[in-house]
């Protein structure tokens, strides 16, 4: 009972990733009607700047929140440098783009920073604060850090004007139009706040996972199940729905046979398990798709 | 004369490769209420989209003086034409109180309380249901609503198109006399999609009829009303 | 009296084959191809015929995701995973059974069009970007299964497969290299199954697949078995690509878990979408893309990391390039040939064609 109730703190703790990496996939998704393929590497680039920043003598915090404003900026930019332009094209073409600007994102950065793995630091340590270590300093200081970016994201879009013209730019596009919101830029705002929350995730994930090119990818698969679990429309299903997926994870290592191997085929079962059941998530609403 | 506040000339527009406007020409005034009538399907609608930029045109539109027909939508709403869309464009999912805020979303922020307290002496019933989801509200409230939130730009013009359609008489009387005190009060000109005829008729001081993507009458609206053929096809008597 | 020469003979006999030809364009292309086809291997390099043969691959595959995706408006970002299944159904038949490769090919086939078939179930339930979603779950989670430790005896686990003693060689005493006797065998596939997809998609059942992807409600009223139709067509696109598979899993003779990661499915969608959606002969271009434009990147790569290598000569602080970094450059001028690609013609090359094609005619008249 007792490693049960370990398994799922633990759980909790890679399950806050999840649900980053789900939150600013629901957000994508909410702003430009597209899952982002390529919201792993934007976030594992992010935390390379970072390590850079560092790298080159920043503080931890310092080298934390300038990534932040920087990977906004590039959130920002791909929107209008490389999406803007294609707005009109067929949906099958979008998701082309989402496959180059994934090997683009994840080649530069080979290119700039090799493909061997480096170590990263954490901010929290990494002492047990938990009885059997099944939690450590750092695991409950991702848990935080999620917590107090979830309810600054909610005040946000609850209490904020941007935050309303982005809802509404989302909701109704034309509508917001006719309110004189400029539906463009809203997305590409909605782009630069993801790639922010990416990066948060991607600079909490890597002392765990280490710092490499690939580190995102089966990441994506968790957050992508995460997302899906909670239903794409819902921030708050996102979220809960990342949690969820980190600690149904951790308690399939108790299935003989299974143990950490069989990991991503659990979270496709899941994807597949869910979306059969319940086509729209847990939390979802119908979306009455454009493809 | 002085200048039109809104005018059209060889207006075209076009949904993808398919005309459904042929130049059309037309002049509105500050402070009037120009009515653009015709049957079903004959490209009122488009009318009014093409005025707001939101769908493909040749020609020259301007407002204020200045050309906008290449301008993005947002931008000519933000010159001040409020268009109030088919279908109502309410924000479902979003309160009375947000749709109204969102409104306004232009304006500087110190004015939005005010300007809510004034769509409310217009639209009391929108006060009652202020918290409520906008998707929960009947027909005739999301009209009014969606007029209110028209008003929250402080427009100078505003684009309606059939506030009539599908509500009862009753609250159709009330509807267009709301919108009479509106343009004399608020001092907002109107530009009136309508095919209640007889009602738009009363309410403007010109009007032009439309049939299949052509203006084919035009002229004050009491010398429309009295004409034979008008009389026959839209006004029934 | 006239005896009728020989030569005349020859010569009226071509005219009349001309003629026949001219009159029926589609045969005289056919045949075109045949002779082309027939000829290709005696005259290229070797190397060159293998990649000819794993273009006829890529296009098999691609073709098969098309039927599904041009035709019957689903998405699939795992067909990597119905390759797989052929590939290794193939192999695993190979090295247990010692079953001749030919005989594999269309149990591969039957295996995945039951697989996509039964993928299709609950992908009946998924719109648009669900499915696309689901599929790329199913492309990740791909190699980990074929790597799962209760299957290994058959899988070969990790190291896969080796199949060089069992590839096949020419019959009848032919005087054909393994190489060249492998894009024989593949070309005949090839041929077959684009016969058997442009029927397809020309018979009733493809109208009915089509009428699905236009409209569903439509198609539903006209009583068309909507989810019969999309399930199978699942099938058969599965059976498409793991028809690809084995045929692969005989040219490369070697099957590992690592050769189908979401590369490859990736790879195939690209092809689909570059060579044009809906379009069968467009999975010809497509493979081309998929198989060449890595290549040119590579060298543009090697000529980029060059001049970067001269730029830093003069500026001291410019990063060092060593051998896995333009390994990185590559994939980005990859990436950045893939957007221009859908800038220039967002709908693919046949879209490019189609446009083409319009102008022509508005020329025209
Ligand atoms: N999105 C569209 N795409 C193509 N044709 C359209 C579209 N919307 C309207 N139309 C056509 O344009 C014409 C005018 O429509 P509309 O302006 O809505 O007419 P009205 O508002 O006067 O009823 C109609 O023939 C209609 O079929
Ligand atoms: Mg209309």
């Amino acid at each position: 009972m007792e490693q049960v109730v370990q398994q799922i703190v633990g759980g909790l703790a890679t399950g806050a990733i999840y649900a980053c990496i789900a939150l600013s996939i629901v957000m994508i998704y909410q702003a430009i009607d597209h899952l982002n393929f390529a919201q792993g590497e934007m976030a594992m680039f992010s935390t390379y700047i970072a390590w850079q920043l560092m790298h080159w003598g920043m503080p931890y915090w310092g080298a934390f929140f300038l990534t932040i404003a920087i990977s906004f900026v590039l959130g920002y930019a791909i929107e209008r440098i490389v999406f803007k332009p294609v707005h009109n094209a067929p949906v099958l073409s979008h998701i082309v783009i989402f496959i180059a600007l994934f090997v683009i994102i994840n080649s530069m950065a080979g290119f700039i920073w090799e493909f061997t793995i480096k170590p990263f630091p954490t901010p929290f340590g990494t002492k047990p604060v938990l009885g059997g270590g099944i939690l450590s300093a750092h695991g409950a200081g991702m848990i935080a850090v999620t917590g107090i970016m979830l309810v600054m994201l909610y005040a946000f879009f609850r209490y904020t004007r941007v935050g309303l013209a982005m809802r509404a730019a989302s909701a109704n596009p034309d509508s917001a139009r006719l309110v004189g919101i400029r539906v463009g830029f809203m997305n590409a705002l909605g782009w630069g706040m993801a790639a922010a929350i990416g990066a948060v995730a991607g600079i909490m994930i890597a002392p765990v996972v280490f710092l490499e090119p690939n580190m995102m990818v089966t990441i994506l698969l968790y957050g992508f199940a995460g997302a899906v679990v909670g239903g794409l429309t819902s921030p708050g299903g996102a979220v809960f729905g990342g949690f969820a997926v980190g600690v149904i994870e951790n308690l399939a290592s108790f299935v003989p046979q299974f143990g950490a191997e069989m990991k991503l085929t659990i979270a496709l079962a899941l994807i597949i398990l869910v979306l059969t059941l319940k086509p729209n998530g847990l939390f979802g609403r119908k979306i009455v798709s454009r493809v | 004369m002085s200048t039109p506040l809104l005018s059209a000339k060889n207006l075209r527009a076009f949904y993808g490769p398919t005309q459904i406007l042929y130049d059309i020409d037309f002049d509105m005034h500050a402070g009037g209420i120009t009515t653009l009538l015709g049957a079903n399907g004959a490209g009122k609608t488009t009318t009014l989209r093409a005025l707001s930029g939101m769908v493909k045109t040749a020609g020259e539109i301007r407002f204020d003086g200045k050309l906008i027909s290449n301008k993005e939508t947002a931008d000519i709403v933000r010159l001040g034409v409020a268009h109030v869309p088919e279908g109502r464009g309410t924000f479902v999912r979003q309160t009375v109180e947000e749709n109204l805020q969102l409104g306004g979303i232009t304006q500087p922020a110190g004015q939005i309380a005010a300007d809510i307290d004034l769509v409310f002496t217009y639209f009391p019933r929108l006060k009652e249901r202020f918290r409520q989801q906008a998707g929960t509200l009947s027909g005739g409230e999301q009209q009014m609503l969606a007029i209110g939130r028209a008003l929250m730009l402080r427009p100078k013009v505003m684009l309606l198109d059939e506030p009539s359609f599908g509500l009862a008489p009753l609250i159709v009387q009330e509807m267009f006399g709301i919108l009479r005190r509106l343009n004399q009060k608020e001092k907002v000109s109107m530009f009136l999609v309508e095919q209640n005829a007889s009602l738009a008729l009363e309410l403007a001081d010109h009007a032009y009829l439309l049939e299949t993507g052509r203006v084919v009458m035009s002229g004050p609206a009491k010398e429309l009303s009295q004409d034979e053929n008008i009389r026959r096809a839209y006004l029934g008597y | 009296m006239k005896t009728t020469s020989p030569v005349t003979v020859l010569i009226a006999a071509i005219g009349a084959t001309v003629i026949t030809l001219a009159q029926n364009w589609k045969l005289a292309g056919f045949i075109f191809i045949l002779i082309v086809g027939g000829l290709f291997p005696l005259m290229a390099s070797g190397v060159f015929t293998f990649q000819i043969t794993q273009l006829l691959i890529y296009a098999i595959a691609i073709a098969g995701l098309n039927l599904l995706t041009g035709f019957n408006g689903q998405f699939s970002l795992g067909h990597s995973a119905f390759y797989a299944i052929g590939a290794y159904v193939s192999a695993v038949l190979m090295t247990q059974l010692d079953m001749p490769f030919y005989l594999t090919i269309p149990i591969a086939a039957a295996v995945c069009f039951v697989f996509g078939f039964l993928f299709g179930l609950p992908a009946l339930r998924l719109e648009g970007i669900y499915l696309a979603l689901a599929t790329f779950a199913l492309a990740i989670a791909t190699p980990q299964i074929l790597k799962f430790k209760p299957i290994e005896h058959l899988t070969g686990g990790v190291q896969g497969l080796a199949l060089f003693h069992l590839k096949p060689e020419a019959p009848f005493g032919l005087q054909l290299d393994q190489d060249q006797w492998t894009f024989y065998v593949t070309f005949a596939v090839t041929i077959l199954m684009f016969f058997f997809a442009f029927s397809l998609v020309n018979s009733r059942s493809g109208r009915a697949m089509k009428a699905i992807r236009d409209n569903h409600i439509a198609a539903k009223v006209t009583g068309i078995n909507l989810s019969l139709f999309k399930t199978l067509t699942f099938g058969v696109s599965a059976l498409f690509t793991g028809v690809a598979g084995a045929l692969s899993a005989m040219l490369i003779a070697f099957v590992a878990p690592d050769s189908f990661q979401i590369t490859l499915a990736v790879a195939i969608f690209v092809g689909m979408v570059v060579g044009g959606v809906g379009w069968i002969p467009g999975a010809f271009l497509g493979a081309l893309f998929i198989l060449f434009v890595p290549n040119i990147a590579e060298h543009i790569a090697f000529g980029l990391a060059a001049f970067f290598d001269f730029v830093r000569k003069f500026i001291p602080f410019f990063p060092t390039i060593g051998e896995q970094s333009s390994k990185g450059l590559t994939g980005t001028v990859y990436g950045v040939f893939l957007i221009l690609l859908i800038y220039v013609m967002p709908s693919g090359l046949a879209g490019l064609l189609r446009l083409a094609v319009q102008r022509l005619a508005q020329a025209r008249s």
